[in-house]
């Protein structure tokens, strides 16, 4: 059974100028919320940019966003079949869209 | 353009993974300074991580052991294809490396005060390690960051994605990166490098790894002037989980499971079935990875596979208290997942898992490129036609450690940093190019990718469908062009894709093209057109990319061996 989630992610790259964006995305209960983004990207658009490795293991601890405003990983928050409003991090430096810097300073290129 | 960022080191390791981490530890310890770099987080993003299951090793712990039965059954698995002196390295120093570990604090399971020892298919008695509950792979990784951290001369930098290795006048002198935060080019200069970037089963729609496995180190080598072998020997792990669908856990968590309670492998129709293909379990597990994946896959061809296209596995015969006991916390993750074990089966299905195959290496983890090593999955060889279970996170650690060690007393014997900018210009120039336009969705090339090697380069494989995965990823690298799409920005997922496409193509071709040479069946490598395991291809086939192309040639060293 396909329902339908109504994602509104921020996008930019300078969090003064940002813009929400609206995709509506299929999916079946059960679902991850990082599904529901790399189907955005695969089907509808490339230029989103987010952050995972496991993809749904819950080990890599990359796909860290803001979910209605609470902090979650993406790949074990849930999609459900309403809006759901997705930010970056707010307490880490911005990269673009949903990424932030969340590396330790010291395994970061200097 | 303007100059890259450049930083220089004695022994560069590309990779933070298992084999990454025990590389950097050990060339550190010779004294070398260390740059440990990752396309993803350190220590987060390779397969180590995400296992949840056990290691083998020779400890004799609980029940005598010795190295040597282990390599027995580590060469039985590898179906006569194995790299002996690779093989034997792998099972020798186990044991050194996982006491080691033991002394670092990963907390192996104990039992009485000694460690706990599990019988796992193809092992001729209890030998693989563990920590509870499903916790091997983030302990290792997280002793492993530990001990990285508290290691004087390692310098570490994620998100960094290499494009090339630099080579001048045959030896490989560093690397030229992507640095994912700016979209800047980067040169890092190195008097020895160190390949830890794990398997491929990113090429697969469905695997068990994390999405930086792509072949990246396969493709790097290769360039370099590198060769790989047995590329055609790709793990389907049999019993990944299919349905319902579960969030929070690796889909290969049921193997552990199997290890401690056993479970019943049943068709749609909820029978037995893997007696049928000649390998009678009896709710014991002692099946090899290659042939029950052969038995799902034949059983669901034939018309009664699972809901979803797979097997059910059942744990209904165990008694809450038994599943707790075993599996404490875990029960309560299931719960959420509405999985009640008690009283119904899980679906499964195979699973791209690990590769066989990599970048060859000798004994010292020298690859044929003097400066260049290769660690853990990175190497192909040890494993043959079908890995035993347990050996990957093994061969992570006494790779990684050998690797290290060798790159460091390599590094150590080099005066003057043998770097020259002007060697790196071609890759800097396609790190910096603006290949214009709106170009394919890259993120949908990859999809179309994972799903022709899916279909086409799977378990089960015939000359037909090779072909079209050969004229599908030619079709692919046309449409990726020679430049990336747009120009360098922050943080481009688009970009990074065309880089990691430009590397998948051309190791999924590797794939493809030595499993349609292999005109036999073997091990993970079953040709439906050429049923019968040959004598005469009891060889292994090496990779080389000559003049832009794809060249193989049968290992005559094997041949050889085999007419003793």
């Amino acid at each position: 059974m396909t329902e339908h989630a109504q994602l509104k992610i921020w996008r930019g790259v300078d969090r003064a100028a940002g813009r929400w964006e609206r995709y509506e995305v299929p999916f079946e209960p059960g679902q991850s919320v990082l599904d529901g983004l790399r189907w955005i990207r695969a089907n509808r658009d490339p230029s989103l940019a987010i952050r995972f490795s496991c993809i749904n293991a819950n080990a890599c601890k990359e796909c860290m966003i803001e979910l209605d405003g609470k902090t979650v990983y993406a790949c074990t928050a849930r999609l459900e079949p309403r809006e759901m409003m997705l930010a970056p991090l707010a307490n880490k430096p911005l990269l673009r869209d949903l990424v932030t810097e969340i590396a330790p300073p010291a395994e970061r290129l200097s | 353009m303007a100059n890259p960022l450049h930083t220089s080191t004695d022994v560069l390791v590309i990779g933070a993974g298992g084999a990454g981490m025990y590389a950097a530890i050990d060339a550190a310890r010779q004294g070398a300074r260390v740059l440990l770099i990752d396309r993803s987080l350190i220590g987060r993003g390779g397969a180590t991580v995400m296992a949840q299951m056990t290691v083998a090793v020779a400890l004799g712990a609980q029940t005598p052991d010795h190295w040597s039965h282990h390599y027995a059954d580590t060469l039985a698995a590898g179906r006569g294809l194995c790299a002996e002196p690779l093989a034997r390295l792998l099972c020798e120093e186990g044991p050194d490396c996982i006491r080691e570990m033991d002394a670092w604090g990963i907390g192996w399971a104990r039992r009485d005060g000694r460690i706990v020892q599990a019988q796992a298919p193809g092992h001729d008695r209890p030998r693989c390690v563990y920590v509870d509950f499903l916790n091997t792979g983030p302990a290792v990784s997280k002793t492993l960051r530990t001990v990285v951290n508290r290691t004087a001369g390692i310098r570490k930098a994620g998100d960094l994605a290499v494009v090339d290795l630099i080579v001048a006048d045959g030896e490989v002198t560093g690397a030229a990166a992507l640095h994912l935060v700016t979209g800047a080019a980067v040169t890092i200069a190195a008097k020895a490098t160190v390949l830890a970037t794990g398997g491929l089963t990113r090429l697969y729609r469905r695997n068990s790894a994390s999405a930086n496995m792509g072949g990246d180190g396969y493709a790097l080598a290769l360039r370099a002037g590198a060769t790989l072998v047995d590329m055609e020997f790709v793990q389907f792990f049999p019993i990944g989980h299919l349905a319902p669908r579960l969030i929070g856990m690796d889909p290969i968590m049921w193997d552990p499971f199997r290890y401690k309670l056993g479970g019943r492998l049943l068709n749609g129709n909820k029978e037995e079935f893997t007696s049928r293909y000649g390998s009678d379990e009896s709710g014991k597990y002692v099946l090899t990875r290659d042939l029950a994946t052969y038995a799902i896959i034949k059983e669901v061809d034939a018309g009664r596979s699972s809901p979803h296209g797979g097997a059910y596995l059942s744990f209904e015969h165990c008694s809450a208290a038994a599943l707790r006991a075993a599996f404490g916390p875990v029960i309560d993750r299931l719960a959420k997942n509405d999985i009640d074990l008690t009283r119904m089966p899980v679906e499964v299905a195979p699973i791209a898992h690990y590769h066989m195959g990599g970048i060859t290496a000798d004994a010292r983890m020298a690859t044929n490129v003097p400066g260049l090593y290769a660690a853990g999955e990175a190497v192909g060889g040890a494993n043959g036609a079908n890995r035993l279970s347990g050996n990957a996170i093994t061969e992570a650690l006494v790779f990684g450690r050998r690797a290290g060690r060798s790159a460091a007393e390599w590094a150590a014997g080099i005066a003057a940093q043998p770097f020259r900018p002007e060697v790196a210009r071609a890759s800097l120039d396609l790190i910096a190019a603006d290949g214009g336009g709106a170009g394919p969705n890259t993120a949908e090339m990859i999809t179309k990718l994972q799903a022709t090697m899916a279909d086409e380069v799977g378990p089960l494989r015939d000359a037909a469908r090779l072909r079209r995965a050969l004229a599908r990823i030619e079709e692919l690298t046309v449409a990726l062009g020679e430049r990336p799409f747009g120009a360098p920005t922050a943080f481009d997922l688009r970009r990074l894709e065309w880089f990691d496409l430009r590397n998948m193509l051309l190791v999924a071709g590797a794939v493809a093209a030595t499993a349609l040479a292999r005109q036999e069946s073997r091990g993970a490598h079953q040709r439906e057109d050429f049923p019968e395991t040959e004598a005469s291809w009891r060889v292994n086939q090496i990779v080389h990319w000559r003049d832009s192309e794809l060249a193989l040639v049968r290992n005559p060293a094997a041949v050889e061996m085999a007419a003793q």
